[in-house]
Parts: C-alpha cells; structure tokens; sequence
C-alpha cells in the first residue's frame, strides 16, 4: 500500500503548486496533474472502470481549460482582504479536521467489510443478469434508474449550455 | 507550408491516420462495456474527444462541416429519448430488466438492451460534450490558429 501513499502525496503536491503558481496555464497543468494521479489511484485500487472515466473526462476537462486559458491574460488578484480570508480557511480546515477525525475513525480497511447490498452483488450479479462485468450489471440493471438519472443530468446540462451561447452558434 | 487553417502538417497528417482507430476504439469500449471495463459514457466522451481533436487540428470550419450544428443537437436528443425508451419500458417488463427484444438473458446478443443502452448513452454524452465544446470555441472570440 506504499504506491497509494506516494500518489496522494503527488496529488497534494501538484494541488499546492495549482493553488501557488502565478501563471494560470501552470496551474491547469497542475491540476491535470491531479486528475492524473487520481486516475492512478483509481487504478491501483482495482477499479478500472473509474479509472478509464477518469482519465478520459480529465483529458476533456483539461483540453477545454487550456483553450480557454491559453491567450487571456485573465485578471488575477491575488491581495485584498487577506485578514478575513486567512481566518475563514483556518476554521473551515479546524472544521474538516475533526469531522474527518470523526468520520475516518469509523471506516473499515480497504477491501475489508463489504455491506449486505454489495455482498448480494458478488455472489449474484454475473447468474442472474448474464454479464461478466460487474459494474456494468449493477449501473444497467439493479442501478438502472440512477443511470437514466445521470443521464438527464447530462441532457440537461448540454441543453443549458446550448441555451447560453445560442445567438452566437446560430450566427 | 501554412497554407489553410489549424495546426501544422505533421498534426494533420497524424491526425488523419490515428482518427479512425480513436472512433473504432470508442465504439469497442462501449460494445465491450458488459465484458471488461468501460462503458457508454467513457465512449461517449472519447467520441467527443476525437471530434475536439479534429477542431484543434484542422480549424472549426472542418470540424463543423462534418458534423453540423443542428446534426450534434439532433443525436443529443435522440440518444436521450431512445434511452428514455428503453428504460422505461424495461421497468415495466419481466424481472430481468434488460432483455426487452428477446425474452431469455445472453451474454451477448445484437439488440439485446445491454447493446443499446451503451449505445445510446455514447451517443448522447459524444455529441453532448461536443456540442458544449463547440459552444464554448465559438462564444470565444477567434484565437490564434483562426486569425493567421
């Protein structure tokens, strides 16, 4: 488990220098620098699945944050009211850290304590369903609604995108 | 050697070799979605990407001359309202969920819901995410491969 520790560290490194750097084509870099290694994680956590949407939507993301970073120079303030910003993030780390302290104290290990739900997944998803995925057999079939769910998220945001530029993709 | 639009010869030249096995790959990842990982939406957006990848080589006059405005907007709403279909008349069904053309499960079958259902999820989230790029790229102004 020693692979996960140093790719958390990477991943809180390269967040750190996206929040620092003072060029914001460093700090999308950066930040595709997170998602990489989240990818990893996913990876090594032995979840592909995730993995594979991870990567490939991180790669979206980054595109579209590059081209809309590249020529701009974006106005970037970095001064003003640092009394009241400093304060706000020290109480809100105070904060996640004992309700992280709370919550994590609970979690069982990684791969260990399985819920009844999930129990029921392994032992009968692949005989009753036919597939051999899995994932696939829960998001298509016990989960189908979220999926129909996610998927008008989806719609409902390209509709909404659509709707804000569309006196200019009419031109 | 600039003589049109994009990027330079060798991106272009790369570009058109590679576009195909991009698409096929797409196509296999979400097909393959029931046997080994992937699935509709992770296709959807290499779809998406490879479409992104034709904007940023050629210009987004070629990119949108493939594949039109009204065409992206069109398979959006299609690739919803057959996956509306098909979930909702698989609630309705027998036990197992999946099956609405035949009545037995498979492992794999041509219509069998399992195919159809990737497949609409990848055309919806491909043409989608494109067509969220397209609106971003054209409510920019022009950048510095278009104004040369």
């Amino acid at each position: 488990m020693i692979e996960i520790h140093l790719i958390l560290f990477f991943m809180i490194a390269a967040a750190i220098i996206a929040v620092e750097a003072k060029d914001l084509l460093s700090s999308v870099v950066a930040i595709g620098g997170v998602g990489i290694g989240l990818s990893m994680a996913f990876l090594i956590l032995k979840a592909p699945d995730l993995a594979i949407m991870q990567l490939v939507v991180e790669i979206l993301s980054l595109v579209i944050l590059v081209r809309a970073t590249m020529r701009h120079d974006l106005p970037f303030s970095m001064s003003g009211r640092w009394v009241f910003n400093t304060f706000s993030t020290l109480i809100f780390i105070v904060v996640f850290l004992i309700s992280a302290y709370a919550v994590l104290k609970n979690i069982p290990q990684l791969g260990s304590g399985l819920s009844r739900t999930s129990d029921i997944y392994m032992r009968e998803a692949v005989a009753k369903t036919g597939i051999k995925n899995v994932v696939a057999a829960i998001t298509l079939n016990y989960r189908l609604l979220d999926t129909l769910g996610e998927v008008a998220a989806i719609f409902a945001s390209v509709v909404g995108v659509m709707a804000i530029a569309r006196r200019v993709v009419r031109k | 050697m600039r003589t049109q639009k994009g990027m330079s010869v060798i991106v272009k030249t790369v570009t058109k070799i590679t576009l195909g096995f991009i698409m096929l790959y797409a196509v296999y990842i979400s097909l393959n979605g029931h046997a080994g990982p992937g699935g509709g939406f992770a296709g959807g957006v290499i779809v998406a990407l490879s479409f992104v990848h034709i904007m940023l080589a050629f210009g987004k006059e070629t990119a949108l001359k493939r594949l039109k405005s009204y065409v992206l907007r069109a398979l959006t709403c299609a690739g919803a309202l057959i996956f509306l279909y098909v979930a909702a008349i698989s609630f309705k069904g027998s036990s197992n969920l999946l099956n609405i053309f035949f009545k037995k499960a498979a492992s794999y079958r041509l219509f069998n819901s399992e195919i159809v259902l990737p497949l609409a999820e990848m055309v919806i989230v491909g043409a989608g995410l494109f067509a969220i790029f397209v609106a971003l790229v054209l409510l920019s102004k022009p950048d510095r491969y278009d104004s040369e």
